[in-house]
């Protein structure tokens, strides 16, 4: 017998080679010399009533091991019988993706031995995805190039259906870590949830953009399955989950360098600092005449950095073979089509939309969307403001304190009715922008509707001419020498009165009303 | 010593029970003494559940005495194969890595059984995970046939053949992967049937070969066995593969009996070099006898049912390698080794090593080769091949006849320890049953008399197409009745192992 | 091509078998002559032959999306070799796959 069997036994002597460099080229260093090449793996869990292959409610947490029944625990003698809505959603995610609709496939088992997988084998598809060959459009901040901006298209490799893993917690050692464990503590209640993995085919030639290449492309992958309303795409909650792969080339040798799959990353940012980190290190083992080594490696949020996985002793061979239990997936054209006219708008279209419709350049949108407002300011435009007077609120006002107070800006506890209550009333000449923040403040602090603010704090402004009139007239009596100023032409000086006048008024009068009424009196 | 009762059929139990002639609690009583009687000879079951067979006799008594209909079955006693799982008994497949496991579910069959009122008087030995011929395989030691205590009962169905062939229980339930309900019913002389696949479900039965395993009825008649079909089969939706579609009418099927007009086919290939001519001889009689009864006769060749011992035992192992992946100590069963410093590999594995017998282990190690990367498309895709080809055979065959037959096995039962150690040897009892199960096709055998060389029980198989299984009784009754009329009593009266 | 006992060897590991040292030569033999016997299949001409993994002709057969009620935490850890916080406890694991 000979092959890979044999052939893959004992650990790699490059293991131990390129595991001894250490240090990191600088980024601009590394990209000036090496073309990245990433590729990213992300898992998606389904947002189903149910499990993949049981009946067991597909929900985040609950008492360990409260959501299981024999077929997610892999009892002897159970059987998977999969769900209709989790097979719709793949096809879904495979539509908005552009990719062609398998009209025959396979589950797969993959077999591999690991505590936290009930049947030793995972229920996936292997050669027989149902969704393949598609594309992802995003857009990529860049500063050197016209608008600010660049557009690239992901090629999607496939996009596939499995199951999710139980949950281990790591008992005794240092930090929970599994490594130093003495035992370990197993959840199955996330066993057997629907998991969508869409891959894509390697993305080069995006240089020193690479890591917010990967990190545009999760985002706007995230935005598109959150419009499809498949999966609550938390990636905290680790509903969404992203392995990288990244590889370095030779600049112009045309040559794709070893890749290294990053797991862990867990977050938008994550993947950007991972990709970053890889090509470092990358550049680092390659400068030095090493080679890059394949191999799985860990990012860990603290640091920014990868260590690598267990150097492995054998190749993997998961010895896929076609599920027993289960029959081929055939969908039949009309359901796809049907799948297909039920897509909603999709956040690339939608945003071509609101371009258009709120008259703002590629630039300004793309800072509305970096300030994650985007959907803020439809809601308040739809509420009845204008686009200005919603993007002027939203981007100026109330992006401002999210970052003060560290959080979305979608998560602030105002709605976008109230900021459009907010700009009617400015509108209105009601409020003046001063008093319009404090509203905001009361709003924020919960002290109601922008309407039960104004009148629980009195911040309407003072517009009856009559007392405006009076408080103007005292305030030209009160400064003779001011007045005289503006009588001889040096209408600057007339501040002096109009500030006068908002303190008298506590500051709910029109500052540009007043304005006017000081330069009447004083001209008549 | 054995009162009537344990000799009559299910079927006549069953009137007697409905007529109120027989109280189930009685007809359990009989069969939990004969148990007691002759276990520890024959050792059919791996656990006797008393109580609970009382109880549910009584339920059925009282649900007659309240007037309630009553099932076909209800208040028949059953042997159950330790392969399927039940919430009130525990499940151990023969294997000492699920030792003591009781499962939190009843399988679709239990739960089917129960419902349609029949007493399980407990679960049966049976060759670990059902890999085997003739339950020398068990961790819990060998069943013995009840025609010669010094031979096996055939396998990995062995322990409800033998229960039923001891007169310990009427009916037994048996799967049938490769032959393992056909070829103990045949060396035990009794009718045992393995329907077409996915007609009944395999919800609850302990995986060994998923795209094989069939649950079937034993019996010793051709109506009993028909009886248990009818009640065990039917759609269910916890089983992918479970067929939806109405159960064929095998009962009627039974009674009718009658195959005049039927054309029946010789497979030749299921013949010849390496048979007994003792099976032989009685199988030749057998086909005579059915066109004395009406039916025509022809020889059908079936050229790839050769290849099928090869093909199924790359398939079967492969699916097996997968599926016992699942027993590792980490939720249930057996776990060896925890010292608090090994790591869960290596529990796994010195569990595994441990809890497995030497078959299962065997089987596991050929599956886990024939699937591995580089030799997949040279061993299990060609198997595949080759089940196309088997079953492309069937059909071309069942354009021609109405049902096929063969010998069940190619020799009656074997000595204890003969084969233990020759796999090959163990693999041969299965060479004519192999190919309905790769194909799915349903069959089953019927006992054709005793061989003359050594006195023991031959069966006759019989094949028909795939959702045809009434054919299979139709024939069976119609050779059992002729049979029967002319020995002149039942050819279980013959079996003096337990005398 | 006789199987070699490393082989055999790397096949356990695979399969989380601990074999001893006599049964994997003892395996070895056993499989070498099993395997032997199996590869007639390769004699077959089956080019163009579809493959079989199901005997039966269905396709699409799901469930709807509607739960159902699950074991109750007892029932589920009663089986198992050790719990610790209504969770099963196992051994240290080594590395994550
Ligand atoms: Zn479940």
């Amino acid at each position: 017998m000979t092959g890979t069997v044999s052939a893959a036994s004992g650990p790699s002597a490059a293991v131990e080679k390129g595991a001894a460099v250490t240090g990191l080229v600088p980024f601009g260093d590394a990209v000036s010399r090496y073309d990245p090449v990433i590729g990213l793996e992300t898992h998606v869990e389904l947002g189903t009533a149910t499990k993949m292959f049981c009946g067991c409610p597909a929900v985040f947490g609950g008492d360990p091991n409260t959501h299981v029944c024999p077929v997610c625990l892999g009892l002897p003698g159970s059987l998977p019988v999969a769900n209709r809505v989790a097979i719709e959603y793949t096809i879904r995610i495979g539509l908005a993706l552009n990719c062609q609709i398998a009209s025959w496939c396979r589950f797969a088992r993959k077999n591999y031995f690991y505590p936290d997988m009930p049947k030793n084998f995972q229920i996936s598809q292997y050669d027989e995805p149902l969704c393949v060959d598609g594309w992802l459009d995003v857009t990529i901040d860049d500063p050197g190039a016209e608008g600010g901006s660049r557009a690239i298209r992901v090629g999607i490799e496939r996009v596939h259906l499995e199951e999710d893993t139980g949950k281990s917690l790591h008992v005794g050692g240092t930090t929970g870590r599994i490594h130093g464990a003495d035992y370990s503590l197993v959840d199955y209640n996330r066993a057997g949830i629907p998991l969508v993995e869409i891959v894509t085919k390697p993305v080069d030639g995006t240089g020193e953009l690479a890591p917010a290449a990967a990190r545009a492309y999760v985002t706007e992958l995230r935005d598109l399955l959150r419009s499809l309303e498949v999966s609550d795409v938390r990636m905290e909650e680790g509903s969404l989950r992203c392995d990288v792969n990244t590889s370095l080339s030779p600049r112009g040798s045309g040559v794709w360098g070893t890749r290294t799959e990053t797991k862990n990353v867990n977050s938008l940012r994550s993947v950007e600092r991972a990709v970053r980190h890889e090509i470092e290190r990358q550049a680092a083992v390659l400068d030095s005449g090493e080679r890059v080594v394949l191999q799985t490696r860990h990012f860990h949020e603290d640091t920014g950095t990868t260590t690598a996985g267990r150097g492995k002793e054998e190749a993997q061979d998961y010895r896929y073979f076609p599920e027993p239990d289960l029959l081929p997936i055939a969908p039949s054209s009309q359901w796809v089509d049907a799948i297909r006219a039920g897509l909603p708008e999709l956040p690339a279209a939608r945003r071509a939309r609101l371009m258009g419709e709120w008259a703002v350049s590629a630039r300004e949108f793309m800072d509305i969307r970096n300030a994650g407002a985007v959907d803020a300011v439809a809601a308040t435009v739809a509420a009845g403001a204008s686009a200005a007077e919603a993007r002027k609120w939203w981007l100026n006002e109330l992006v401002r304190r999210a970052n003060e107070a560290g959080a979305d800006v979608a998560d602030l506890p105002i709605s976008p009715a109230a900021v459009a209550r907010v700009a009617e009333l400015v509108k209105a000449g009601t409020l003046s922008d001063k008093l319009a923040r404090q509203v905001i403040d009361g709003v924020l602090a919960g002290e109601g509707t922008p309407d039960e603010v104004v009148a629980a704090r009195g911040l309407a402004v003072v517009s009856d001419e009559g007392a405006l009139l009076t408080a103007v007239d005292a305030a030209i009596a009160a400064n003779p020498d001011v007045a005289e100023k503006v009588r001889g032409g040096k209408i600057a000086a007339a501040g002096a009165l109009v500030g006068a006048v908002m303190k008298a008024t506590r500051g709910q009068a029109d500052a540009t009303r007043v304005r006017e009424l000081i330069l009447d009196r004083l001209r008549a | 010593m054995d009162s009537g009762i344990v000799r009559m059929s299910a079927a006549d139990l069953a009137a007697g029970i409905a007529a109120g002639d027989l109280s189930a609690a009685e007809v359990t009583e009989a069969h939990l003494g004969r148990i007691e009687a002759v276990e520890d000879r024959v050792h059919s079951f791996l656990h006797v559940s008393a109580e609970q067979a009382r109880r549910a006799a009584q339920a059925v008594d009282a649900q007659r005495a309240a007037g309630e209909p009553l099932g076909p079955l209800a208040g028949v006693p059953l042997a159950l194969k330790d392969v399927f799982t039940t919430m009130d008994m525990p499940t151990t497949c023969g294997s000492a890595i699920l030792d003591g496991w009781r499962p939190p579910y009843d399988a679709t069959i239990t739960r089917r059984l129960r419902e349609a009122g029949v007493v399980l008087l407990g679960k049966t030995n049976m060759d670990e995970f059902a890999m085997g011929s003739s339950t020398e395989n068990s961790a819990f030691g060998p069943s013995r046939n009840p025609w010669d205590l010094a031979r096996v009962p055939g396998g990995s169905s062995g322990g409800s053949a033998a229960a039923v062939a001891g007169f310990e229980a009427p009916l037994g339930v048996g799967t049938d992967t490769g032959g393992s309900i056909r070829q103990p019913a045949a060396v035990c002389g009794l009718v045992g049937g393995k329907p077409t696949y996915g007609a009944t479900s395999r919800y609850g039965l302990v995986a060994f070969a998923s795209s094989l395993d069939t649950p079937g009825p034993l019996a010793r008649t051709v109506l009993d066995a028909a009886l248990l079909h009818e009640v065990m089969a039917g759609h269910d939706p916890r089983d992918s593969t479970s067929v939806d579609s109405p159960v064929p009418p095998v009962v009627a099927a039974a009674r009718q009996a009658d195959i005049s007009g039927l054309t029946v086919g010789i497979v030749p290939e299921l013949s010849g070099e390496g048979y007994q001519p003792g099976v032989l001889a009685r199988f030749a009689e057998a086909v005579e006898l059915l066109e004395s009864l009406g039916a025509k006769l022809m020889e059908v060749s079936c050229p790839h049912f050769t290849y099928g011992l090869a093909a199924y035992y790359l398939i079967a192992p492969s699916e097996c390698s997968s599926n016992l992946a699942r027993f590792d100590a980490m939720r249930f069963g057996l776990r060896c080794g925890d010292d608090g410093t090994r790591s869960a590999e290596e529990v796994m594995s010195l569990t595994r090593e441990s809890g497995f017998g030497a078959e299962v282990k065997r089987r596991i190690m050929l599956g886990t080769y024939a699937l591995s990367s580089g030799y997949y498309d040279a061993y299990y895709g060609k198997a595949q091949q080759v089940r196309t080809l088997i079953t492309r055979d069937f059909q071309a065959a069942f354009e021609q006849v109405d049902v096929l037959v063969s010998p069940t096995t190619p020799t009656t039962a074997f000595p204890i320890g003969e084969r233990v150690d020759d796999p090959m040897a163990m693999y041969l009892a299965d060479l004519c049953t192999i190919p309905a199960n790769l194909s799915g096709n349903p069959a089953l055998s019927v006992p054709c008399g005793l061989s003359p060389d050594d006195g023991l029980p031959v069966g006759l198989q019989i094949m028909a197409p795939v959702l045809a299984d009434d054919r299979l009784y139709r024939v069976a009754a119609a050779l059992e009745a002729a049979l029967d009329r002319r020995r002149g009593y039942p050819l279980l009266d013959d079996a003096k192992g337990l005398a | 091509m006789p199987i070699a006992r490393e082989d055999v060897a790397h096949l356990a590991r695979l399969a989380r078998l601990a074999l001893a040292d006599d049964e994997l030569d003892h395996l070895a033999a056993q499989l070498d002559q099993i395997i032997t016997a199996v590869a007639r299949v390769q004699e077959v001409a089956a080019d163009g032959i579809p493959p079989t993994s199901h005997s039966v002709p269905m396709q699409n057969v799901f469930r709807d999306d509607v739960t159902e009620p699950c074991l109750p935490a007892e029932a589920v850890l009663a089986a198992a070799p050790a719990a610790e916080q209504q969770r099963f406890r196992v051994p240290r694991i080594l590395a994550e796959e």
